[in-house]
């Protein structure tokens, strides 16, 4: 008779680490060491979530790059393994349209291809002097308002509204009701009615608006897309609502690369010195890659289900498994990223997985890198003095939000 | 060298662009990627590397160095 195996089968599963891993206090910008330590002993282990389910949490940058394109690797939340970050998640999944945030190849591919020519690399470039223009105004109303001021408030939050508001081509004299109800909707504070009636009113007016762009086109993303409603290729409704989306897609995040990049350039005086000092754009262009992967601000890591099963090093995940990239513990990854730990605008920063990786990845990153090359290009050089105006310890931080933030910013200068 | 863009693959996200700009282009309309230079001169090795690093759809191969 064989022997009883040893290892215990049953009742492992209770000591698993519960996901997401808290981050230490006393370091928060830096991922949870939890996840670094994983990543060090167990690169691909079952860690609990929210609903008690055990899906795989993958740490290594090199299992990240295998995993995340494979056709195995499925985004499709319909699946019943599929990792939900929270119930209200798992709640909309069946009710949500398939979208290219929910899609796989081949289906994937043809949705993404119809939304993707806004952000061509070429077309993204003629922002740059709108972009310039904003953060210029942005800057000069601060500097002569009140001092110590938000940051978040003052500018942060400002700007990439106002780059969405450029790019669709909102006329400027809507541009207050555009960034009041953007604002309202953005807001997480707020009554979800009222967010409700807020982006009612910027969805009718991104509405009328295209009507408009259909008989008096511009330069802009909505007049393309009323093109597009014009040749049959969407429906009026789809444009509207990409419009809504590429509002909410690319604020948070942007908001949060410029409140918490400032946060992390000001406890770096010496990077950020380099950063202020540089004339050549490749050198800022880097600064922002780096800035990118040590924040790394998606915090509940990118979600996924195993159509088949996998087998990877000493591991297979099995068909049906959900599947957790901590995007965070694969951007400190000393086998890439030597003395991860360090801000250092001048290493090669630009295999990062801030944005993901595989046809997933942020299809607003160019944009996004852009607003961030201006902003920071053009904040840290007009207001040299720039400083913190609160103690780190007392910054209130947003643990539970799909990005990691900061809730204000006190600055002096 | 030989570079070989696997089109069907390519989700668009214009990294090779931003990498090798004298390398690939993207098509206006939805961004694929289009490949200007089958064989690029040996000073556009770093940028062809790194076009490949950063493709996030793993569509860029470089068959010959």
């Amino acid at each position: 008779m064989p022997d009883i195996p040893s290892c215990p089968v049953t009742g492992a599963s209770e000591s698993l680490p519960e996901y997401p891993l808290p981050r230490a206090a006393e370091c928060p910008l830096a991922p949870a060491p939890a996840a670094q330590e994983l990543r060090a002993g167990k690169p691909i282990t079952k860690v609990r979530i929210w609903n008690g389910s055990t899906p795989w949490l993958i740490t290594r940058h090199a299992d990240q790059r295998a995993l995340l394109p494979d056709p195995r690797v499925s985004d499709d939340d319909l699946d019943p393994g599929f990792p939900y970050v929270n119930a209200h998640r798992a709640e909309i999944a069946p009710v949500t349209p398939r979208l290219i945030t929910n899609t796989d190849a081949p289906e994937h591919t043809r949705l993404r291809r119809t939304v993707n020519g806004p952000f061509v690399v070429r077309r993204i470039e003629t922002m740059r002097a709108p972009i310039q223009k904003i953060v210029d105004d942005l800057i000069d109303d601060m500097l002569a308002g009140p001092n110590p001021i938000d940051l978040l408030k003052a500018f942060a939050f400002p700007l990439p509204s106002l780059v969405i508001a450029e790019l669709l081509g909102v006329p400027y004299e809507d541009h207050d009701f555009f960034q009041r109800n953007s604002g309202v909707v953005l807001d997480g504070a707020v009554a979800p009615e009222v967010a409700r009636k807020a982006s009612g009113e910027l969805a009718a007016y991104l509405d009328r608006l295209l009507t408009k762009k259909m008989t008096d086109p511009g330069e802009d993303v909505l007049s393309e897309m009323a093109g597009r409603v014009k040749a049959g290729e969407m429906t009026h409704t789809e444009a509207v609502h990409m419009g809504v989306a590429m509002l909410i897609a690319g604020h948070e995040t942007t908001t949060t690369m410029i409140s918490l990049g400032t946060l992390a350039f000001l406890q770096h005086p010496d990077q950020l010195a380099l950063l202020r000092e540089a004339e050549d754009p490749k050198v800022i262009a880097n600064a922002v890659d780096e800035v990118l992967r040590y924040l790394t601000i998606v915090q509940t890591g990118v979600r996924r289900v195993a159509k088949d099963d996998i087998e990877i090093g000493d591991v297979v995940i099995r068909k049906g498994d959900g599947m957790i990239f901590d995007l965070h513990a694969a951007n400190w990854d000393p086998e890439v990223f030597p003395e991860a730990e360090c801000l250092d605008i001048t290493r090669p920063a630009r295999i990062h997985q801030a944005f993901g990786y595989g046809p997933h990845q942020c299809l607003g990153q160019n944009l996004a890198r852009l607003e961030l090359q201006v902003a920071y290009g053009a904040l840290y050089r007009r207001i040299p003095t720039l400083r913190l105006a609160a103690d780190l310890a007392d910054l209130e931080f947003d643990h539970t939000g799909t990005t990691y933030g900061v809730k204000s910013l006190p600055v002096a200068w | 060298m030989l570079v070989e863009l696997d089109v069907p693959k390519c989700v668009a996200s214009g990294q090779c662009v931003m990498a090798a700009p004298d390398v690939f282009d993207q098509r206006e309309d939805d961004g694929v990627a289009i490949l200007l230079e089958e064989h690029p001169g040996d000073e556009l090795l770093d940028e062809v590397r790194e076009a490949v690093a950063i493709c996030p759809a793993a569509a860029i191969r470089l068959a010959e160095q």
